[in-house]
């Protein structure tokens, strides 16, 4: 059990960051911690393509004398995969511009609606929408709806329906 | 020329993309954004025809031999997905032209344009591509425009919309990585054609299984399947209206190619339809999304939401045609992405007319429409029919394989609920037209027929919802054609 | 001319006339003439296909082919022909009962009213002649589609609302249990085509074909079996030419028509009979007669009356179909006509009154025979016709109908037919008998009979649409056994 443990700490890192990065990015509502943690969650992947990539006593893939093949040299040298390390560059740069768009965004929503907290946010949507309905006489709706008595129906005052 | 066309296919619109940033005049980058997406139909068509005679089409990245170099690869299935994007894009590009300058600033637009023809480039290469970790870099190049174009909708909940669609799809995303991942550590290979060989000889391993449901889980994001689908219908209504239609028609057709690119070609069908019972898991969630989804489009008083939440339950339809397993449900499926990208790009379209003239798609202010826009309005009933799938329309072709599909794996019941889904349609489709047409006119004098810059792409694609419901005949060949690909496995 | 092309010139016809309606709508009387002669071009067209079908041909036209191995092709048979000369025939007196009753009731939005007219007789022309399962169904939705704004013509809530119910349960029906339907067969068989003696025999068996043949039966909701016939009455709140024409002779017939093609040509009355597939839905329709008879007798809206007892009328087809032998068939096809001229009868008198008088409830009726003579005289014709009185259209097709039951020794069916034809007597004769022999409200006795009894008839289009439609159910009559002649290859090829 241990030795699972020890020989593939790097998974085990791997799996903590992710969900380090996944907790915080459902669990905040302040939207620029929720990219924090989809930053976390993201490099936990880089994580595991590098570390994947390295083999044990493994040099540097540098090409020496004319060698070259998966995983050996031409003497026989050890090197660790240059592939997956390569690809997570592009996937580096790629998450730097989904930081930073996220930013954007998130500064963008600030400015719109004072606030950076996801439930403030969904309190003022919910408002909206609720001004869309009211103002929305969608007929049918209504007429499906108007059958059962809603709570605002029955919450609405007597003497208002008395007047109309 | 012709035996670079693999790469023209996404060089084109990847290079007019910065050109266009760079531009300070708008009219300039729109132009160039038109003979972009021209352009690309043109190739994509040129592309067809050399796969119909060819077969495959390979095109190795800078000379590098596959599989250690990128190579693109293009069959009857991604040559189709092509046709599909570029037609919608050639399509939507000169419609922008005129919706785009009344709904984002001034100065923003060649921006847009930009983003618009990177978020092009995006979808095209995921599809033109035969390298898995190309899929991942191509769809996060149209997924990030994709996030700027929706952010850049004149109401404020186009912000929040386009922010919780950027987490949920770049958490899809960084799935689809990590099952990337896991099958180069299985295999040591990233070509498509490679895997496709190497896979069957460890589809016993745990981490191979693994690796697909993150994959699965990575696609279902990004084709919005219910219950996943959260991100979508905020990001369609409140988009710009040409970036709805666009995107509506294209991006999550795109999705659905990767899923079955993914899950049929490399790991293949015995695998993902034997061992993993793709069928069986996903035809529950096909159903709820076509049923529930519908049901919940009826209730929306917004009619770009309304739609939007079509969309899903279409959705619905295209993975049901993949849940039936068999070459008439793959037919169905991929003869859907075409369809209702026509329908739905033409419906989106009208409503964008509605925004210019009016400037709101709530169902209120539809009443009296139908006299004062009739052509609009007229687009719209003939994209709704197809969506109901009234025969003569290419609803009702996509949807008689799909039939033809659950009969013949005896599924009845499947039958039925795709039958009554096509009701909750009408009902939701139903209650615009009637506003439209049956209740009187309450504003002022501002709606009047949109000017023909819009009307013309629309109806190019409410009428060719029409034609190609009459005249199936070569859709519905090409469609088979790539399905007995997809069932078939690799290469043929 | 090769008569194929005489079946592509059956829907242009009409859809001709409805461009020159479009072209010419700022000129009513223009609008009318192309109106009226497109609808007599039309009957002359449909004649010229009957004479080659009576000759012995079967005219056949491709028109396209949507999907592979599943085509829109026109081909005329007796069954159809009939359908279609009774449809165009009944177009022309339609077209000129409306020219008075849309401009004696000064009604708006006149020229979609004969725009739509047009575009619902060419569906009513595909539905007449499809050639296979596919293009009946693609017609029969096009008639859905087309007639729904001739059904909310008023605009009104009340009128939105029953479009609701009409196209809801149209569609409903023809998209979830009809196409359902279509597709089976196809998965079963392989084709879709009308074939002489059906193409399920040999194919399907056991408890297939009853499910199947119910859910034709159920999925073509223009047939109005109960309990999906509530769309009829809803109708009603359309113009009265609509339900003249629509609601009692090319939507409803159009159902029928489809149920009785359906059995013939896809089932094949030889394979329904041995499998007694049909058995339990004749007794479907026998409820529906009776009951729609007796839900006629309780409505005072003279209208919804006409609209039950249609309800009910329709089912007679159905039984005869269902009675799967060539006699219930033949009897089905021949009470098609007769009871499309009783009916538009009935439904041109109602929209008469209407016109002048103003009343819609039968109670409000009395008197006025005295004031409208000719309209109450044609209302007695088309309601003894309706009944089954000799010597009336409506008695031979009765009269062959309940021989066919007897033939396939079902009294209890007999009886319904009979027990129907009481409940008719109730529900149609007292309107007449009050017309004419009781005084109108406010009449006081002592007014000499000169008082308030001036004749005030309907415009005079109506007079002579409704005329026509009166003398129709006389010389049908007389001309029964010509549209028995028609008929006869269907009963032959049946071997009965």
């Amino acid at each position: 059990m241990i030795d699972l443990f020890v020989s593939h700490y790097n998974y085990w890192v791997v799996i903590l960051l992710m969900m380090v990065g996944f907790y915080t990015l459902i669990s905040r509502g302040n939207l620029v911690k929720k990219i924090v943690g989809l930053n976390v969650f993201q490099t936990s992947v880089f994580m595991l393509y590098i570390s994947m990539g390295r083999i044990k006593g493994g040099t540097p893939p540098i090409l020496v004398d004319g060698g070259c093949g998966h995983g050996t040299g031409a003497e026989g040298a050890i090197y660790s995969n240059p592939l997956p390390h390569v690809l997570i560059l592009t996937a580096i740069v790629v998450g730097i511009a989904v930081t930073s768009v996220g930013l954007a965004l998130a500064v963008r929503v600030k400015e719109a609606y004072g606030t950076m907290e996801e439930d403030e946010i969904n309190r003022i949507e919910a408002e909206m929408e609720e001004a869309e309905w009211r103002r929305g006489r969608g007929e049918l709706i209504h007429e499906f709806l108007g059958k059962f008595p809603t709570r605002r129906a029955l919450s609405a005052p007597r003497g208002a329906e008395a007047d109309a | 020329m012709s035996a670079h066309l693999p790469v023209l296919q996404v060089l084109v619109p990847l290079l007019a993309a910065p050109v266009c940033a760079l531009l300070r005049s708008a009219r300039a980058a729109a132009a160039l954004a038109v003979l972009a997406s021209w352009t690309t139909l043109a190739v994509a068509l040129a592309l067809l025809g050399e796969v119909k005679s060819a077969g495959v089409v390979s095109y190795a990245i800078g000379g590098w031999v596959p599989p250690i170099g990128i190579e693109y690869r293009v069959d009857m299935v991604n040559a189709w997905v092509l046709v599909i994007v570029g037609t919608i894009a050639s399509v939507v590009s000169p419609y922008m032209v005129v919706s785009v300058s009344s709904e984002v600033e001034r100065r923003r637009i060649p921006l847009f344009y930009a983003a618009y023809l990177l978020c092009l480039t995006g979808l095209l290469g995921i599809a033109v591509t035969g390298d898995v970790f190309n899929v991942f870099v191509f769809l996060e190049i149209s997924s990030l425009s994709a996030y700027a174009l929706i952010a850049m909708g004149t109401r404020r909940r186009a912000l929040t919309a386009a922010f919780r669609y950027l987490v949920m799809g770049s958490v899809g995303a960084t799935f689809i990585v990590i099952g990337i991942g896991l099958l180069y550590v299985m295999t040591g290979s990233l070509n498509m054609a490679d895997l496709a060989v190497l896979l069957p000889e460890v589809w016993d391993s745990r981490t191979v299984k693994v690796a697909y449901g993150f994959l699965g889980v990575g696609f279902c994001l990004k084709l919005a399947l219910f219950p996943l689908h959260l991100w979508l219908p905020n990001a369609y209504a409140y988009a710009p209206s040409a970036v709805t239609a666009f995107m509506a028609s294209t991006a999550t057709k795109v999705a659905v190619y990767m899923l079955l690119r993914f899950f049929l070609t490399i790991f293949g069908a015995p695998f993902s339809f034997g061992t993993m019972a793709l069928d069986r898991l996903l035809l529950p969630l096909a159903l709820v999304a076509i049923v529930s989804m519908s049901m919940v489009a009826v209730l929306q008083v917004d009619v770009k939401r309304l739609l939007a939440y079509s969309s899903v339950a279409q959705i619905g339809y295209v993975v049901l045609g993949l849940s039936l397993a068999s070459v008439t449900g793959l037919t169905a499926t991929l003869l859907h992405l075409f369809n209702h990208a026509l329908m739905k790009g033409a419906l989106f379209m009208a409503m964008g007319c509605v925004v210019y003239r009016i400037g709101s798609v709530h169902i209120d202010a539809m009443a009296g429409l139908g006299r004062r826009m009739p052509w609009t309005m007229a687009a719209f009933v003939v994209g709704g029919l197809s969506l109901v799938g009234v025969p003569l329309t290419v609803g009702f072709v996509s949807k008689w394989y799909l039939i033809l599909g659950a009969i013949e794996r005896g599924w009845w019941p499947v039958a039925v609920v795709v039958l009554l889904a096509s009701l909750l349609a009408l009902v939701y489709v139903w209650r615009v037209v009637e506003t439209a047409y049956m209740r009187p006119y309450e504003g002022d004098g501002r709606a009047v027929e949109a000017p023909p810059g819009l009307l013309l792409p629309t109806w190019v694609l409410a009428a060719a919802s029409i034609y190609f419901g009459v005249f199936a005949k070569s859709t519905v060949a090409t469609a088979e054609q790539a399905a007995r690909v997809l069932m078939s496995g690799v290469g043929s | 001319m090769t008569s194929g092309a005489l079946l592509g010139f059956t829907l242009l016809a009409p859809l001709a006339g409805a461009a020159a309606i479009a072209l010419l709508r700022a000129r009513p009387n223009a609008r009318e003439t192309a109106s009226l002669v497109a609808s007599g071009t039309l009957f002359v067209i449909v004649l010229q296909v009957y004479l080659a079908v009576s000759g012995g041909n079967r005219p056949e036209l491709a028109l396209a082919e949507p999907i592979p191995g599943i085509s829109i092709t026109l081909e005329a048979e007796p069954l159809g022909v009939l359908f279609a000369l009774v449809a165009s025939f009944l177009w022309i007196v339609t077209t000129m009962y409306s020219i008075g009753y849309m401009r004696g009731h000064r009604e708006s939005n006149q020229t979609r009213f004969y725009l739509f007219f047009a575009f619902a007789i060419a569906s009513a022309m595909g539905v007449a002649f499809a050639g296979n399962l596919f293009t009946l169904f693609v017609f029969y939705e096009l008639l859905s589609l087309t007639t729904f704004p001739l059904v909310t013509h008023a605009g009104t809530a009340k009128a939105r609302r029953a479009g609701r119910v009409y196209l809801g349960i149209l569609l409903t029906t023809s998209i979830g249990l009809l196409l359902l339907a279509i597709a089976w067969t196809y998965a079963i068989t392989g084709t879709l085509d009308f074939r002489e003696g059906g193409i399920l025999e040999g194919r399907a068996a056991g408890a297939v074909v009853p499910v199947l043949l119910g859910l034709y039966v159920f999925g073509i909701g223009k047939a109005a079996v109960m309990p999906l016939h509530r769309w009829l009455p809803a109708a009603m709140v359309a113009p009265t030419p609509v339900s003249a024409l629509l609601h009692a002779v090319a939507v409803v017939k159009a159902g029928v028509f489809a149920v009785l093609k359906v059995t013939v040509y896809v089932f094949g009355i030889d394979f329904l009979a041995e499998a007694g597939a049909s058995a339990w839905l004749t007794w479907v329709a026998a409820a529906t007669i009776i009951l729609g008879s007796l839900v006629a007798l309780t409505k005072d809206n003279l209208k919804a009356r006409l609209a039950y007892s249609t309800v009910s009328q329709l089912s007679y087809v159905v039984l005869g179909a269902m009675l799967a032998s060539s006699l219930g068939v033949g009897g089905g096809g021949m009470h098609i006509v007769t009871h499309a001229f009783g009916k538009i009868t009935l439904f041109f008198c109602a929209g008469a009154i209407y016109v002048v008088a103003h009343k819609t409830e039968v109670s409000q009726m009395r008197g006025l025979g005295r004031t409208m003579p000719v309209t109450m005289t044609a209302f007695l014709i088309g309601a003894l016709s309706v009944v089954g009185v000799p010597p009336l259209a409506g008695s031979i097709s009765k009269w062959y109908l309940l021989g066919a039951t007897l033939d396939a020794g079902q009294i209890g069916l007999a009886a319904v037919l009979v027990v129907s034809t009481l409940l008719n007597v109730a529900y149609l004769l007292p309107i007449p008998i009050l017309a004419f022999f009781s005084k109108a409200e406010g009449e006081t006795a002592d007014r000499g009979p000169q008082g308030g009894t001036a004749i005030s008839e309907a415009p005079v289009w109506c007079l002579i649409a409704l005329s026509i439609a009166a003398l129709g159910c006389i010389a049908l009559f007389f001309w029964a056994d010509r549209v028995y002649q028609l008929l006869q290859p269907i009963a032959a090829a049946a071997g009965g």
